[in-house]
């Protein structure tokens, strides 16, 4: 039986346990004098028939499902004779699409070698029987689950405190989830970053000045090893950043420094969701707006003048995504102004200095360490930005501080080495697991230190 | 002491200095918002400019013989006949009617480029459903090619070029007098996935694309988080266990957004062995993306139910875990479903993990089920954007134009939630 129609199945079974043991719950409080003689509600005794029921077969449920597939490829493959037993990963999944298109049906038996063919009727057996196996399985511990529910209740049972624990312990594991993910990153880059460190040596990565990871089809055509000196991503990513903060912080905070300071309740209230919207705009939009409309207008502002630009420039990518920030730099800003006690500002203002000179020589000292964690916060989100720089940043890996020239960074290049590609095995894909561990680590790094700077920030004036 | 040195004086004498320096900060700041916004005024400006054209279609409206000696065609209801009859040739004859003067070979090869490269096939399949229809006269509506239609609609834009000949214009000019080749609202837009050709493509297999990974990030995002923010608001105890998780929660939020991509590619389609370019898998991507939006909003909405809710329940004997179901969640249900709704909107705009785990195929059928390989609203445009072919621009701007009103109904449906349903304590 598909997954598709098991798992309505076992919910149905579910809302049939938790429908049978209400119905039991209250027949055995009837002979007693009615449920208030029980320990707990019906509907506990009803939940947790539910719970017991559908709770382990969705986990056995979502194990084989995992599994499955990896553990028949393994069957698959250990049943072909040794002559046939692939050498290379690339080996390995070009005679496993073989395979499971001869069991698809899609490839004649006919035109592969007979062992394939056996193979693919093997694989397509191994897939039935899982199938009706899994079907099985989930079903009789959704069965067993109900039956033992059923049988435990009784007045002096307390359903009620099992129900509750059960939930706590789900909820712990939904909270759970998110050191789950980071788990998950950290181990799905790291593994194919150490495997890219033993092709590549670690040192020629970090350090090196060239860029060239497209590895040719045979071994010996021209630059067949490809370079993997990540310094010209590392350049043109800062370069993009640096242009990017250039324009939001300035804009950001003085717009903050406005808003909070001089605005008029009815102008803050128009202007405030105004910039929140530059927020709302999904980056595939700015990136559009930045290759198609700013670089265009870059390289002829740039002709004009004399000057040579690229028409992938820096400055068009940086632009644009300056203007991304200016909401992230206000908002961060103006959460710092407001926080910065108001007896602070009424001392100046009584010592008789301008709103200005308030601003400049009182607040902001104070707002400070809070605004430079916000810049942090905004430089993280620079530098780890995909779509704009996909967009509108090229990818020729160039060693520059030339704004007009075009530059390529890391997002970029991850993003290029890996859509469309299929294996694990070369050095052209696992360079971009490194690229994004090393993305991962420093933007996780600037967002630590960020968070700390802006709470020590907090407690000082809480 | 003089009046010079007076500090009274002092001051007075620097007063317009300082009032100076005053509006010139006043003015920085009013110079920097009007920056932000008219950069957002000018971002929406560009994009509709640029594509409203495409929503607009060009048509070509013939009446069309069914002659069977042209298509050399005697019985419709053969397929083998149908399928080496030339379709092309009654609509060059239409054509021609229309424009005595276009008779030579050259002339019909470059009339049979006028019309869309679908034209053909829909006179067969008309002829395919009624084949007694062979042998009359049908008024057809075609699509324009999408060289006459980039004509229509920008012979005066430099931005585009204009690849058709000096002949071909002349007849569309021509045609377009006559009322032959018009402009329509352009439905195809929204009634079919991609196509190889401007005029073909659509943005509903992306749309759906883009629900049924919407539908699997909401259906894993929402009760995750919010069964993990009572979690840590209710049951966790202070302990490094919960300052960890929390932590974690902090920096996922700050992630950038192509890593959660990675984590898809290795995890779900490398160690689980999931199919590549489905919706399922871009929803569990986005759905851990999400996440921590909406623990972090959930959190807020919990912590804004006052104590007394709390004190009340459990003083007439409720548990804990009935204080939280019955009492807390209920209440602080709208901002939950706010930071959900605004945490789906971030959702439905993200493209960078999506291309990583292979969402960027052109597929042109409208995916029925979510294992069915499909492509994402943005990512449609990203592949538009960066296409070479000049007609998708405009496709592109279009795109965008329906995914920010998406967006933006999106969010106004949130701050509406947050209006109507949120009570003030």
């Amino acid at each position: 039986m598909q997954t598709g129609n098991l798992l309505p199945l076992v919910l149905a079974l579910a809302v049939l346990a938790y429908g049978l043991a209400y119905m039991r719950s209250r027949a055995v409080a009837a002979p007693l004098g009615g449920i208030r003689h029980l320990k707990s509600l019906p509907f506990y005794y009803a939940a947790r028939a539910s719970l017991w029921c559908g709770l382990p077969a969705l986990i056995v449920l979502a194990l084989w499902v995992a599994f499955e597939g990896k553990v028949i490829q393994g069957l698959v493959v250990s049943s072909l004779p040794s002559d046939l037993m692939p050498e290379s990963e690339g080996q390995a999944s070009l005679i496993l699409s073989q395979i499971s298109n001869v069991a698809a049906g899609k490839l004649d038996p006919q035109f592969v070698p007979p062992e394939i063919a056996q193979a693919g009727s093997l694989l397509e057996n191994l897939r039935n029987q899982s199938q009706t196996f899994k079907a099985v399985l989930v079903l009789l511990v959704a069965v067993l689950g109900a039956a033992f529910a059923w049988s435990r209740v009784a007045p002096n049972i307390n359903a009620r405190e099992s129900v509750e624990t059960t939930l706590r312990r789900i909820f712990f594991v939904c909270a759970a989830v998110a050191v789950l993910t980071t788990v998950g990153i950290v181990f799905s880059v790291i593994f194919e970053t150490i495997r890219f460190f033993g092709m590549v040596s670690f040192w020629d990565f970090v350090f090196g000045t060239s860029w060239s990871p497209q590895t040719a089809l045979r071994a010996d055509q021209v630059g067949a090893d490809g370079s993997f000196g990540m310094i010209p991503l590392f350049t043109g990513t800062l370069l993009i950043s640096a242009i990017a903060l250039l324009v939001a912080v300035p804009v950001g905070l003085l717009s903050a420094i406005y808003l909070s300071e001089y605005a008029s309740k009815r102008i803050r209230a128009t202007v405030k969701p105004a910039l929140e919207l530059l927020a709302g705009v999904p980056t595939v939009v700015y990136g559009f707006f930045a290759a198609l409309t700013v670089a265009p207008f870059i390289r002829d502002l740039a002709e004009a003048i004399g000057l040579e630009a690229s028409s992938q420039s820096a400055l068009a990518a940086g632009l644009v995504m300056g203007i991304m920030i200016i909401p992230f730099v206000s908002s961060l800003s103006d959460d710092v102004i407001n926080a910065v006690p108001q007896n602070l500002r009424d001392g100046s203002l009584a010592m008789g200095a301008t709103q200005s000179e308030t601003m400049k020589n009182v607040i902001f000292p104070a707002a400070l360490p809070g605004i430079m964690g916000g810049i942090l916060l905004a430089a993280s989100r620079a530098i780890g930005e995909t779509m704009i720089v996909v967009m509108a940043a090229g990818l020729a890996a160039n060693l520059t501080a030339n704004p007009l020239e075009s530059v390529t960074t890391v997002t970029v290049q991850i993003v290029t080495l890996l859509v469309g590609d299929q294996e694990f095995d070369s050095a052209k894909t696992l360079a971009a697991f490194a690229l994004g561990m090393m993305l991962f680590v420093v933007t996780l790094l600037l967002n630590v230190l960020a968070l700390k700077i802006v709470r020590k920030y907090r407690e000082q004036y809480d | 002491m003089t009046d010079q040195t007076s500090p009274a004086e002092l001051v007075r004498r620097s007063l317009k200095r300082r009032y100076r320096k005053e509006r010139r900060f006043r003015a920085y700041g009013i110079l920097a918002i009007v920056i932000a916004l008219s950069a957002l005024l000018v971002l929406f400006a560009d994009i509709i400019s640029k594509g409203y054209t495409g929503f607009i279609k060009t048509t070509i409206t013939l009446d069309v013989t069914l002659d069977p000696e042209v298509m050399y065609l005697e019985d419709p209801t053969d397929p083998d006949e149908l399928s080496m009859a030339d379709f092309t040739a009654p609509i060059v004859r239409a054509l021609q009617e229309e424009l005595p003067d276009a008779q030579d070979k050259t002339a019909e090869r470059e009339l049979a480029r006028m019309v869309g490269t679908y034209a053909p096939n829909r006179i067969r399949d008309l002829l395919k459903d009624s084949p007694e229809l062979l042998g009359t006269t049908q008024t057809m509506t075609f699509l324009a090619h999408d060289r006459v239609s980039v004509y229509v609609k920008h012979a005066d834009n430099d931005m585009y070029s204009i690849r058709l000949s000096e002949q071909q214009i002349e007849w569309v000019d021509q045609l377009r007098e006559q009322g032959i080749i018009d402009t329509a609202f352009n439905d195809v837009l929204f009634s079919t996935g991609d196509s190889r050709e401007p005029t073909n493509a659509g943005i509903l297999g992306a749309i759906v694309g883009s629900l049924l990974t919407l539908v699997v990030t909401l259906v894993i995002a929402f009760p995750v988080g919010v069964a993990a923010a009572v979690y840590l608001e209710e049951f966790a105890p202070r302990n490094r266990l919960t300052d960890f998780i929390e932590v974690n929660i902090n920096n996922l939020a700050a992630v950038p957004s192509i890593i959660f991509g990675l984590l898809g590619l290795a995890v779900f389609i490398g160690l689980f062995g999931m199919p590549r370019s489905v919706p399922l898998v871009g929803g569990l991507v986005l759905a851990l993306m999400t996440l921590p939006t909406i623990i972090i909003s959930s959190r807020a909405a919990i912590k804004s139910v006052p104590p007394s809710i709390r004190e009340a329940a459990e003083g007439i004997g409720a548990s804990k875990m009935q204080v939280v179901l019955h009492h807390v969640v209920p209440l602080a249900m709208p901002g939950m479903m706010t930071g959900s709704i605004i945490g789906m909107a971030q959702a439905l705009g993200e493209t960078a993990p999506l291309l990583l785990i292979g969402m960027v195929a052109f597929i042109v059928d409208v995916p029925e089920g979510f294992l069915d390989s499909a492509t994402a609203l943005p990512v449609q445009i990203y592949l538009w954007a960066s296409s070479a072919e000049q007609g998708f621009i405009e496709l592109a701007s279009a795109g965008i134009m329906v995914l920010l009103t998406f967006l933006f109904t999106m969010n106004a449906l949130a701050i509406w939630l947050r209006k109507r349903l949120e009570r003030r304590w």
